[in-house]
């Protein structure tokens, strides 16, 4: 144990407390009300949030304590223990908000979805870094995508389409390990030709995607291999393009198109759907260069954007912190997903690698996804802000991700 | 690639957030004031405005607290329209018109519905509040008044305009603020300031308490008492001496400057533009433009000042060593000038010098003695300069600078004047063509409260104060410079003394014997001046203004004044009537002059300023 010690990415560490202790912070300011003052009162927010920080010191001393191998070794039944966890909520789940991803054992909540993804990640992990997976075959891949596909699609089913948008962050380590980046262009593309659709209508996009591939072909001439790949992708393109008014119309839901055209600027409902958008957007305006001070945001204390302990936390950091303050938060994610990544590069064990881009992948869906959606520049998906939101299953779920991660890199020295 | 790719992408994202964080924060400031204005709901405290005292303590302004409905538009729900119309008096198409005018000026600010609510329509509409969200009821103080006079030096309170709420962050729409007179002028000591409340609202629009625990609150601070300095006795005789008349009355304390009585006729009850009734009295006035009840004639009219004006002529000519008080000038019905040209004068003893002269007012005693003034110097132009620098050193030919909220300059033609109208120096130009200044006519143009300072720096034999109002505040006297320090006149005291006996003798002998006031010794001047109006763009002559200038007692004055009457015939007839019957009001507070004071309140001159307007021809001066 002495030896391991000076071996833990400190830095990692040390990133994570600011983060996780910045997160209080802001969550005591969302959550006060006038009635109680002690930072422990177990009835307030904020004082539950302080007893899940306490507790997951406790997780950490734990997970830096197991052997490295115990995480590889077992990985198939943490995940098999996922999906056992995930599935259950059908028969014994608590529905809250309209999903029912919750257990509850007396007053405490409990969100499978959570932990679900460390099981994913790992067992992701051991199947590619297995000695007979080839990630170039195509029944690899298949088989990939269902360890992956699988908990998402129970998570779907809840619903809680934004818990299962996350699983979409396991593209990056199967790229790191060599997947093709066409399936990236494909989805990328898709997406483009998706909102663009939306925006612009189905002509337009055609026109411009037909001038688009044009132009890519008589740039490079040389290859008449691309000419074909390149004009299939082009009759797809357009064939999504008319049929997105089709989709957006008949599979999607009222709520999801909503979403959509606020995002785009397409409708301006700032008292229905658009309200979280708006007022997020008000609340992190109002706040300048320096923000208005702790537990100072009028924003904050009139309860203008719901869910601000939650989903909605770093608007209180916006208010309250100004730019200055916001910018700190985002560079202290910024630095330690690209830690993250950097501490896998270096890692020599595959498994090791798969599973730390796993992590950074995780982190880095949800920073996006939830501070785009806050700063409205991305349509409202409501998940939580890693280490930041209120929520012990959330912090904890979080908290053994990275710190398996950790013991890991800690231990990497081990397999010579 | 494979290693870079997500470390792209973490970075650009970092990026984007950055960059829409300091778009939303420090580039687009549109969300600061929307954040205040949605969390924070401003609260005022409208504090009493100042009371207003006369000279002698006697209360001529105070408050009664009124009501005014106002809207939030923003906060409006539905509500039973046809109740609140019938509480409110108004009709349903009315409140819709008012409800979208304030959803204009602001969906978030207060404006008014309906101002200035009684005492009972109150009493009424306040238990039914509740039932109109959006709606509340904003106490403010209005002026109460004791006194059914000086309306123009009182000014009047009335609701801001859009202008000033943009020019002025003080005030808000519906506020209140001080127009003319002492209102106007004092506004901001009058009305104090207003207390703010901050308090902090939740999404459901709930008070959750003061805002920053009330740091930025601040109470209200009432607005300061003052004291005028009108007499408020003097000010009431001088407006029933006015009635059916048109003109001006300003009476001075010479030994201070500060204004005892400034009358205007016709002039109406300052009560009037107070309460629901205001606006409709407000446009009567507004559209009187016969009689322009709202024109204050003491200081806005320029009038030629006529014969008061020789004894200024007097004292230039002694400064200037131009004659002595014994040189006299001989008079044969009149002056006679140029080719044949004439001034005509009364019948009187002849040849006359200085006191006498002033006494019996001798146009040809002026005549020359202007003529000498001017002459004295190589060219008309330097002469009539020096002469025009003189009358400036008496506050004449500009604003005076009271504190009063309008006024007018008056005019003193300079050279500059004259060579302009003769077109120098393609033609000259004498002396000789500028002689109605002799007398107080022609070019000359002063405004009564002018004549009044002018009489008064006489009375003080070469000083004045600048004529003021406003006497004390909260009870300390004020100090501002422009009142407390001397203006002293170019003219030297000692040639005051014979031009003050001559104006003594104008009562003894002269043009106003008939008008001595038993006690009191009093030096004036009668004025009788020609004036023209426009009818069908021909100029017509009308019948001649009654002017009068007086000060008393002779060695002691305490009060100086000017009366314009317009169209009295002369200066005596009823302008020196009113004169002496103010000196008797103001220095031994009752009448003994009964029959001047019956003869005044029982003429009227409506009939001459209906000559004018009836379309016919018509005779003037009988």
């Amino acid at each position: 144990m002495p030896k391991t010690i000076s071996q833990f990415d400190w830095l990692s560490i040390l990133v994570y407390f600011l983060l996780v202790i910045i997160g209080w912070v802001n969550i005591y300011s969302a959550s006060l009300d006038d009635t109680a003052r002690s930072f422990f009162d177990l009835d307030q927010i904020y004082g539950k949030q302080m007893l899940f920080i306490i507790l997951s010191v406790f997780l950490i001393v734990i997970l830096l304590s197991l052997e490295a191998k115990f995480y590889e070794r077992f990985s198939s039944i943490f995940y098999i223990i996922s999906l056992i966890s995930i599935t259950g909520l059908f028969f014994f789940g608590k529905t809250i908000n309209g999903a029912t991803s919750w257990y509850a054992i007396g007053s405490f909540t409990f969100q499978p979805a959570e932990f679900a993804k460390v099981g994913t990640a790992l067992a992701l992990s051991k199947f590619i870094s297995d000695i007979q997976t080839n990630i170039h075959s195509l029944s690899h891949q298949f088989q990939a995508f269902i360890i992956i596909a699988l908990p998402a699609v129970i998570i779907l089913m809840q619903p809680d389409a934004g818990s299962a948008m996350v699983y979409a962050a396991f593209f990056f380590p199967l790229y790191r390990e060599g997947l093709s980046g066409g399936y990236l262009i494909v989805v990328v593309i898709g997406v483009l030709v998706f909102v663009f659709t939306l925006l612009f209508g189905p002509i337009w996009v055609s026109v411009g995607a037909t001038i688009l591939v044009a132009l890519l072909f008589f740039l490079k001439k040389k290859r008449i291999a691309g000419l074909m790949a390149s004009l299939s992708l082009l009759i797809v393109a357009i064939a999504l393009s008319f049929s997105v008014d089709y989709i957006f119309e008949n599979i999607f839901e009222q709520r999801h198109r909503d979403r959509f055209n606020i995002v785009l600027g397409k409708e301006v409902d700032n008292r229905g759907i658009g309200y979280n958008t708006n007022q997020s957007e008000i609340a992190i305006g109002s706040g300048s260069w320096f923000g208005k001070g702790w537990t100072e945001g009028t924003q904050t204390k009139g309860n203008f954007v719901p869910e601000q302990h939650t989903d909605y936390i770093f608007s209180t950091v916006g208010e309250e912190w100004g730019f200055v303050g916001s910018a700190v938060v985002i560079f202290l994610f910024i630095f330690l997903i690209l830690r993250i990544i950097h501490l896998a590069e270096r890692q020599k064990s595959q498994f090791n690698r798969v599973y730390g881009y796993s992590v950074a992948g995780i982190l880095f869906l949800h920073f996006f996804v939830n501070i785009g959606m806050v700063i409205g520049i991305f349509p409202t998906v409501g998940i939580p802000l890693p280490f930041f939101s209120y929520g012990g299953s959330g912090l904890w779920g979080f908290t053994i991700l990275l710190f398996i991660f950790l013991k890991l890199d800690s231990d990497r020295m081990s397999f010579w | 690639m494979r290693k870079i790719l997500l470390y792209i992408i973490v970075i650009t994202s970092g990026l984007i957030f950055l960059a829409r964080l300091f778009y939303l924060q420090v580039m687009d400031d549109s969300f600061v004031g929307l954040s205040e204005n949605n969390a924070i709901k401003v609260v005022y405290d409208y504090p009493q405005r100042g009371f207003i005292f006369d000279r002698n303590g006697e209360l001529l302004v105070s408050n009664q607290p009124s009501y005014d409905v106002m809207v939030i538009p923003r906060n409006l729900k539905p509500f039973d329209t046809t109740e609140l119309c019938n509480i409110l008096s108004i009709t349903t198409e009315q409140l819709v018109e008012r409800l979208d005018k304030a959803k204009i000026y602001s969906p978030r600010l207060p404006s008014v519905v309906i101002p200035q609510l009684t005492k009972s329509e109150y009493a009424y509409l306040a238990e039914k509040m509740r039932k109109y969200e959006g709606f509340y009821i904003q106490k403010r103080s209005l002026r109460d008044y004791y006194t059914e006079h000086g309306a123009n030096v009182l000014g009047y309170i009335t609701e801001v305009n859009q202008r000033i709420v943009n020019e002025n962050p003080y005030y808000l729409s519906g506020d209140l603020i001080g127009r003319q007179g002492v209102e106007g002028y004092y506004e901001e000591l009058l009305r104090g300031v207003k207390g703010v409340k901050y308090i902090q609202k939740d999404r459901f629009n709930r008070d959750i308490g003061p805002y920053k625990e009330g740091i930025y609150d601040t109470l209200p601070k009432k607005g300061k008492d003052i004291t005028i300095t009108i007499d408020a006795e003097l000010q009431k005789y001088g407006e029933l001496l006015m009635k059916n008349k048109r003109g001006g009355i300003v009476a001075i304390e010479p030994a201070t400057g500060e204004i005892l009585a400034l009358v205007t006729a016709p002039n109406y009850d300052p009560a009037d533009l107070v309460g629901r009734k205001r606006s409709e009295n407000f446009t009567k006035l507004w559209l009187d433009s016969i009689s322009k009840p709202l024109f204050d004639r003491g200081l806005l009219a320029e009038y030629p000042p006529g014969s008061p004006f020789k004894t200024i002529n007097a004292l230039i000519a002694l400064q200037e060593g131009v004659v002595t008080t014994q040189e006299s000038f001989s008079c044969h019905g009149g002056y006679f000038y140029g080719r044949g040209r004439k001034m005509g004068c009364h019948a009187h003893s002849s040849p006359l010098n200085m006191i006498p002269g002033i006494a019996q007012s001798c146009n040809a005693y002026f005549a020359n003695v202007y003529r000498r003034i001017v002459e004295k110097y190589p060219t008309p132009q330097e002469g009539v300069d020096v002469w025009a620098n003189h009358l400036k050193s008496f506050g004449l030919g500009d604003y005076l600078g009271s504190d009063l909220s309008t006024g007018r300059p008056g005019k003193i033609p300079t050279s500059k004047y004259y060579n302009k109208i003769y077109d120098y120096p393609t033609y000259k130009w004498f002396s000789t063509a500028t002689l109605s200044n002799a007398i107080g006519q022609g070019e000359v143009l002063m405004t009564p409260i002018q004549l009044a300072n002018m009489t008064a720096a006489i009375a003080n034999r070469g000083w004045f104060y600048t004529p003021h109002v406003l006497k004390e505040i909260e009870g300390n006297p004020i100090k501002e410079k422009e009142f407390t320090e001397k203006k002293i006149t170019t003219v030297e005291p000692r040639h005051f003394e014979p031009v003050v006996e001559g104006m003594h003798q104008v009562y003894k002998s002269g043009t106003a014997s008939a008008l001595q006031i038993p006690g009191i010794e009093i030096a004036g001047k009668t004025g009788t001046a020609e004036n023209f109006t426009r009818i069908d763009g021909k100029r017509v002559q009308l019948t001649d203004h009654s002017i009068f200038v007086a000060f008393a007692p002779v060695d002691n004055p305490k009060i100086a004044l000017a009366i314009f009457v317009e169209n009295g015939y002369w200066g005596g007839r009823y302008a020196g009537r009113i004169a002496g019957l103010m000196i008797e009001k103001y220095i031994k507070g009752e009448i003994t002059r009964k029959d001047m004071e019956e003869w005044i309140l029982t003429h009227s001159l409506e009939e001459e300023y209906a000559k004018p307007l009836s379309g016919e021809p018509f005779r003037i001066n009988q």
